[in-house]
């Protein structure tokens, strides 16, 4: 009988995990997509009448995908520029101030998105933080930008700023400071420096930061609720509808699992390409 | 005493310095709003405020519903820890520390939890528990975290493990060690940094979770869930005060472990 390799074998306890809580759980959804509407018949009936409901061209559901994938990809074009200065800092100019900073940007993953998403909602309220300063600064009201797409945006650019940082920190950390030296010597450019050298050798870490946010950002729904108070429906939002109020998992279920293709799709093309061990630090 | 090449690199490297402190102020603003609505007297939140007072943290520190919440969210988090340091080391082991044939693929499949919308999986969970005939309670939700909390702490040892010079184990080995021996005296000691960090990351992160915890807890409720209830419906300023009292709870368990941490680092160099 051939034995597990002791990698192998120690690999064992979250294979299991995944397969129990992970890829059960998804195919349960999936199983429950092709139900009976209204029912909870999973593995008991077969139909295609969730899906036919959503692809109804009376069915405004689609807007609600489309929000989301908008919203995502408006979140990763501004993440990237927000986050690119901070991650050369943290892997190039900060120096011993590096782990120190770096605590401040993950700190934030400990504190539930809604606390502080609430937070920002006592910020621009009428009568909150801003609104009260500027008043009692004879500059007149605050803006009203609470409850509006511009604060849903703001709110996830807001949460989701250390799942871009980081990666681009990895991946920038990766570039050798020699290669930066060497073409600095033979005369190219700061542009140049950048376009050529650090940018193609950062890419893989830049490439995980943008995934990751983009599939996050997708399946996201406090900020629509907490900071944009409805003003748009995304895609997750009409998810949980499904399975609270309207009581319809099999419905909900069908929007889950086109959600779990554009996720899923996408994490495994990028995911696949990766060499783990040197963004992570192998040597 | 800088040639002209290194000064522009200067200016950058200042306006770096500018544009992460604004990001860092960004970031922790609305937590600094959070606590001075707490520390509101009266019932609604208004700004300047008029009177200040700890009257709402004294009420919720002595709230009973709100002891239960803490007692909930902490067991929850407790547990979580144990076992996905557990399930983590071991993780962390194939994926950095082995070569084995299929350790690429297992390095993958290990992210995908991680690279999947909460919500969704929440929701999945719900219908898989569901369908096996489960009540939902604390306990699902304890396996609802470290389904997506084991990922990350493999993760977080995984890169501290990269570290790890094998020719220490394979000496112990020579001197005639048995595997256990090996394990006790020479691989845990050296591990203890990265062991302490991914226990700190699945408590905290558990203990923050509210996107899993929302459809696996059923008649349970945790610290975050309760927080959004109320803000959803029925703000009172116990609100805020609840929200910024876990927040410090959570920023001084983070700089205590992480002193913990740099501690046994320090201690593995000597």
């Amino acid at each position: 009988m051939r034995t597990l390799s002791v990698g192998a074998r120690c690999s064992l306890p979250v294979y299991a995990l995944l397969v129990l809580g992970f890829i059960a759980p998804l195919l349960t959804v999936v199983a429950y997509s092709f139900a009976t509407p209204r029912s909870f018949d999973a593995f008991r009936s077969f139909t295609f009448d969730n899906y036919r409901v959503i692809f109804d061209p009376a069915n405004t559901v689609w807007m609600s995908f489309a929000w989301s994938l908008a919203l995502a990809a408006l979140v990763v074009a501004i993440l990237t520029i927000v986050a690119y200065p901070i991650a050369y800092g943290l892997a190039r100019t900060f120096g011993r101030w590096s782990s120190l900073i770096s605590l401040f940007f993950v700190f934030p993953l400990f504190v539930s998105e809604n606390i502080r998403l609430y937070g920002w909602v006592l910020f621009f309220i009428k009568g909150g933080v801003l609104d009260g300063s500027l008043k009692s600064l004879g500059l007149g009201g605050g803006p009203d930008v609470l409850f509006t797409f511009g604060a849903t945006l703001f709110g996830m650019v807001y949460v989701y700023l250390p799942f871009m940082l980081f990666p681009i920190t990895l991946g920038l950390s990766t570039v050798p400071r020699d290669l930066v030296e060497a073409g600095r010597d033979m005369g190219a450019s700061r542009f140049q420096i950048w376009r050529e050298i650090e940018l193609p050798l950062a890419m893989p870490g830049i490439l995980i930061g943008m995934l990751l946010t983009f599939v996050l950002a997708v399946g996201a729904v406090a900020e629509a609720k907490v900071l944009g108070g409805q003003s748009i429906i995304v895609i997750t939002h009409d998810i949980e509808i499904a399975f609270t109020y309207a009581q319809n998992w099999p419905l909900g279920s069908a929007l889950s699992v086109l959600l779990m293709i554009i996720v899923g799709a996408l994490s495994m093309l990028g995911i696949g390409r990766l060499d783990l061990d040197r963004i992570l630090g192998r040597r | 005493m800088y040639s002209p090449a290194e000064r522009p690199e200067r200016r950058s490297g200042r306006l770096i310095w500018v544009w992460t402190v604004f990001v860092i102020v960004v970031i922790y603003l609305p937590v600094l709003c959070g606590f001075l609505a707490s520390l509101n007297k009266s019932r609604y939140f208004l700004f300047p405020i008029r009177t200040y007072s700890l009257d709402w943290w004294q009420r919720t520190v002595e709230s009973i519903e709100i002891a239960q919440l803490v007692k909930t969210s902490l067991l929850m988090a407790g547990i979580v820890t144990v076992v996905a340091v557990g399930i983590a080391f071991f993780g962390a082991l194939a994926y950095a520390r082995y070569d084995w044939r299929g350790r690429k693929t297992y390095q993958k499949i290990v992210l995908l939890p991680i690279f999947f919308p909460q919500p969704v999986l929440g929701l999945a969970l719900l219908l898989w528990f569901n369908a096996l005939g489960m009540q939902m309670s604390w306990k699902t939700a304890v396996f609802a975290h470290l389904v997506w909390i084991v990922p990350v702490v493999t993760l977080v040892m995984a890169i501290q493990m990269y570290s790890f010079d094998p020719a220490l184990e394979e000496a112990a080995y020579d001197l005639g060690a048995s595997r256990t021996q090996v394990l006790r005296e020479v691989t845990l000691p050296i591990l203890w940094p990265g062991i302490w960090s991914g226990g700190l990351f699945a408590f905290l992160l558990s203990w923050g979770n509210f996107p899993l915890s929302l459809y696996t807890t059923g008649a349970d409720t945790a610290v975050p869930e309760w927080l959004y209830s109320k803000m959803v419906a029925g703000y009172t300023p116990m609100v805020p005060a609840l929200g910024s009292m876990a927040t410090i709870a959570a920023a001084v368990l983070m700089v205590v472990g992480g002193s913990v941490a740099t501690v046994l680092r320090r201690r593995r160099a000597a």
